[in-house]
């Protein structure tokens, strides 16, 4: 039976990492470290926080594992008959207690800088719509909505699908790099939540309420994110697409774009 | 100790296969049958929805089924699994087991107990009936948060009708069980002797009358918004949408509890029997599970930390989270040093035992990282959550009722199951598992966000490889069911003992277990 | 035997009430939540004016808030609505008035429902509405354009990290029940 059992977990192992190792290499497996400092320091600390998960289940297992090892009748050990310990259980119990606050005090940290608002340089709107989200750049006067450009014939399988499949749209949100962009976020109808992987920023769109985000983009580039919160039939084609560019060419992008009359317009949109 | 009823209550064991016993029985053991193959015919059903699910993902695009109709499988795969699986299969094995264990002759409230069980089929009858309605089934997800789920069709008040149907049964279950385990003890059966599995119920119980109705009020403000003018979560009329998610995590938080605390109690039960050690810290292992019910009432708000909260709010419900972490260590470490110096066998029960505890700690660590609140919002609303919690309920609680049924299957039957198809069983369970949960981690670290039914192209691999072991797990379970059905026909008697080292009252009994556990009351050592 | 039996019935009927309670306990939170959100400032349940201290009273000159303004429509909703002014420069303590217009230009009345949002959230419980056309449903009749006055405050206790206020204002739709609640206070009347 033993034999059976080793060579059924042999082959599980060696199935896993047939799969795991050639056929599926290339696709991201862990979360963009981003382009902003925000969103290093979250990419940071979950770094730290799986390695240490990793430390615990290693030092953990490798106990059980070994006791499964030595431990068996079929070895001939008669059972210890030990069942408590005070000393040994207020330790494990102290230490993690100890780790969890070293853990927590990065995070707080982390935390009260995304809380903070001020001195930013420009603020957008953000308004999400079953299915799509409307942008409005308050100072500049700019405003338009951005829904998906992936065509129905490759959502149906009739057409090759393009290498930014569902995440593409018509109107990228153009943003200054280097910039505190502050995001006031609401919604139309459902909540829904406004998601951008390599910017760290991830907050509800709630109807009939504002929440603030920001974030402040190191370097030029394209990119992409989805609605988060399901929002019903389409929720997984509104996606968000994030055009950082250099301060000069986004003046340019304002001055082709901006509309003379004012920005609340687009109050009426929902028609 | 004969196989005659005894007691108060007038009721026999008539032939298996007439319809009356089964409408009619206020047996503990028959109710428990009845709770456990429940489960398991809406295992199968919720499992078929999870196939859809995993069907439409297996590559990009559009394939097999509408948008709409995707929502509405992820919405019932959800409360099939939770309200209608895990819920009543712990229920039936709080039947079954409770009385057996405490020595007690049934169940306080026999008649009570017979109609919480047959509520449940009407429940969910009428909940899969939604799916042939205008409109369809409920497709605003499981957590029913409006203003989406207020855009429901006709299948709105249906559904929450049967999640209060649902919620009346687990309500009356758990008040039988608090009142069996406060009443019905035998002389000298103190509440600190009473096997973990006892002591987990019990507090599972208490958590499920504290819980429920408070969910049954938050889905009747949903009904009173919709259709009578209220403006619970109307921001028009000064309510807020947000409030509802505070009411439901309320609930929900808890009730993740209520589906794996009984699952501490089966381990529990199972690792002391085969490392042949009594279980260690059997008092901090009591301790814990308290503090784990405690934490979960001040935690709820860990599921919105996006929504929008004043910074004092978010810390708050990280700190506390992280707490949680403690208990459950202390758990774990408690097992792992049952089996130090023991003297180990690898029965089935086993097996699953020691899958459960890799694998719910893997789902634990994922649980960690999800409670630092910045991480959280990159984490949240991905795969990486759905990977956490499956890893927590499929080989966290159903592995734990998978283990239970192997470990009392021969008490309750009187013959031994297969230990071949067992071991089979849980190699395939275990790898198919890992096969369809690991690569959810990825996916979600990597972007996907959760309840899509289409993706971008770089989630393709993994999604691949998902469906193919969510189809090798759900194929697997059919081996169960033969394993199941062979040994209640055949197979080599059992002993009363059954396990060479099992402790407790159960084992006393002989096996098949007679109709009435304990007409009178067994000595206490 | 008995007395067994009836300990159980007690005891199971005390846990039924228990349930019936915490169902209770689930309606109760909802005037608890407004209670917590006033007390951490998430959300500020104000229906009505708010009666100002004379301590309040007290203009900080030397300090400088902006205060931003704007507007959304909810699904459906069709005005028109611009604050006349899009940013203020305010000093706390000091009670200032502006605008919104609001026109609607469909061919039916209409009767509307501004509901007030705040950000940050801190800045919340700080920011006093002495007068505002947020505390009554507004009717605008076809065609028309009104002028809706807002006179508000920032209170001198607004941290003193808070250097930008966004005051927004969500208008939903509710001529539908309106018009119900009109036709039922008429039949009301008539009784």
């Amino acid at each position: 039976m033993f034999a059976i059992k080793r060579l059924n977990a042999w082959l599980g192992l060696a199935f896993i990492s047939v799969v795991s190792g050639s056929a599926f290499a290339g696709q991201p497996i862990n979360m963009p470290p981003g382009v902003t400092d925000i969103s290093l320091e979250v990419y940071n600390m979950h770094m730290i926080a799986f390695w240490l998960c990793v430390v615990i289940a290693v030092v953990v297992f490798s106990a059980m594992f070994y006791s499964i090892f030595a431990h068996r009748k079929s070895r001939g050990v008669t059972p210890a008959t030990f069942h408590e310990s005070t000393t040994i259980e207020a330790i494990w119990t102290i230490i993690p207690f100890v780790v969890l606050i070293a853990l927590s005090i990065p995070a707080t940290k982390t935390l009260i800088d995304m809380y903070d608002t001020s001195d930013y340089d420009l603020t957008v709107k953000i308004t999400g719509y079953q299915w799509l989200w409307h942008y409005e750049y308050v100072e500049d006067g700019v405003d338009f909505h951005s829904k998906l450009q992936t065509s129905l014939s490759q959502i149906n399988n009739d057409e090759e699908k393009g290498e930014n499949y569902l995440l593409e749209v018509d109107n990228e949100l153009v943003i200054p790099v280097g910039k505190k962009v502050r995001f006031l976020i609401t919604s139309n109808d459902v909540i829904h939540a406004w998601w951008v992987p390599d910017l760290a920023v991830k907050k509800d769109a709630v109807p009939g309420f504002i929440n603030e985000a920001w974030t402040r983009v190191n370097e030029p580039g394209i990119y992409r994110g989805q609605c988060a919160e399901l929002c019903g039939r389409h929720h997984g084609f509104m996606p968000v697409v994030v055009r950082a560019v250099p301060e000069a060419e986004y003046q340019q992008w304002v001055a082709a774009n901006a509309k003379p009359e004012s920005a609340t317009e687009y109050a009426a949109i929902s028609e | 100790m004969s196989t005659v009823a005894a007691g108060d209550h007038h009721d026999h064991p008539e032939s298996p296969y007439s319809i009356k016993r089964w409408l009619f029985t206020t047996n503990h053991k028959d109710i428990g049958t009845l709770y456990l193959w429940f489960a398991f015919i809406m295992f199968l059903i919720g499992g078929v929805m999870a196939l859809v699910i995993r069907t439409e993902l297996f590559q990009p695009g559009l394939q097999f089924v509408d948008p709409q109709f995707f929502n509405s499988m992820t919405t019932m795969h959800a409360i099939m699994m939770i309200f209608g699986v895990v819920m009543p299969a712990f229920t039936g094995l709080a039947n079954w087991l409770i009385p057996m264990m405490i020595g007690a002759p049934d169940m306080a409230l026999p008649r009570m107990n017979n109609w919480s069980f047959w509520i449940l089929p009407f429940a969910f009858a009428m909940m899969l009936s939604t799916l042939f309605m205008d409109g369809g089934g409920p497709a605003g997800g499981w957590t029913l948060y409006p203003p989406l789920t207020l855009q429901t069709g006709d299948a709105l008040p249906f559904v929450i009708l049967s999640m209060h149907f649902m919620g009346l049964s687990s309500i009356m279950g758990a008040i039988n069980v608090v009142a069996t385990v406060l009443n019905m003890r035998a002389p000298g059966m103190t509440l600190m002797k009473m096997p973990l599995f006892v002591w987990t119920w019990l507090i599972t119980a208490y958590l499920l009358i504290a819980v429920m109705p408070v969910l049954a009020g938050g889905i009747t403000m949903l009904l009173t918004d919709k259709y009578f003018g209220t403006s619970f979560f109307n921001a028009a009329g000064g309510g807020d949408p947000v409030m509802f998610q505070h009411i439901f995590w309320f609930f929900g938080h808890p009730e993740v509890y209520i589906l794996i605390l009984p699952s501490f109690g089966v381990v529990s039960s199972i690792i002391p029997t085969f490392a042949r050690k009594p279980l260690f810290g059997y008092a901090s292992m009591v301790y814990a599970t308290g503090a784990i019910a405690f934490l979960s009432f001040i935690v709820w708000a860990h599921h919105m930390f996006t929504v929008g909260m004043p910074l004092a709010g978010e810390l708050f419900f990280m700190f506390a989270t992280m707490l949680i972490a403690v208990p459950t260590g202390v758990k774990v470490f408690n097992w792992i040093a049952t089996m130090w110096r023991g003297s180990m066998t690898f029965e089935t029960p086993m097996l699953f035992a020691l899958g459960f505890i890799v694998m719910f700690s893997i789902g634990g660590f994922s649980g960690l990282m999800l409670a630092l609140a910045p991480v959280d919002f990159q984490y949240h609303d991905t795969y990486f959550v759905v990977a956490h919690f499956h890893y927590v309920l499929v080989p966290g609680s159903i592995f734990a009722i998978i283990a239970a049924v192997y470990y009392w299957l021969p008490k309750w039957c009187g013959n031994m199951y297969s230990e071949g198809l067992g071991k089979t069983h849980f190699w395939l369970s275990t790898i198919f598992v890992n096969l369809t949960f690991f690569p959810m981690h990825f996916v979600g670290l990597a972007g996907m966000p959760r309840r899509i039914p289409d993706y971008a192209l770089q989630f393709s691999d993994y999604n691949m490889m998902a469906t193919i072991g969510a189809f090798g797990f759900g194929l697997s379970q059919l081996l169960f069911l033969v394993l199941v059905i062979k040994a209640i026909r055949s197979g080599k008697k059992a002993t009363s003992q059954v396990w060479e080292d099992a402790e407790g009252l159960e084992w006393t009994l002989p096996s098949p277990a007679p109709y009435h556990s304990f007409s009178t009351p067994p000595a206490i050592k | 035997m008995s007395d067994k039996t009836s300990k159980t019935t007690r005891g199971a009927a005390k846990l039924a009430l228990a349930a019936v309670f915490m169902f209770s306990f689930g309606y109760l939170l909802v005037p608890l939540y407004d209670v917590f959100c006033d007390l951490t400032g998430l959300r500020f349940t104000d229906e009505e004016a708010v009666a100002l201290s004379p301590q309040e009273l007290e203009e900080d000159t030397s300090r400088v808030v902006t205060i931003q303004f704007d507007v959304s429509m909810n699904q459906g909703m069709s005005w028109r609505v611009k604050p006349e002014m899009q940013v203020m420069e305010v000093h706390p303590g000091r009670v200032y008035t502006t605008f919104y217009s609001a026109s609607n230009r469909t061919a039916e009345e209409m009767v509307g429902q501004a509901v007030p949002s705040v950000a940050p959230i801190a800045a919340n419980k700080y920011l006093v509405k002495t007068e505002c056309f947020c505390f009554d449903n507004q009717m605008i009749a076809a065609g028309e354009t009104v002028n809706m006055p807002l006179s508000f405050m920032l209170s001198p206790g607004l941290p003193p990290n808070v250097n930008l206020v966004t005051l927004s204002y969500t208008f939903f739709d509710i001529t539908k029940n309106a018009s119900a609640e009109k036709q039922l206070d008429g039949v009301l009347a008539y009784k």
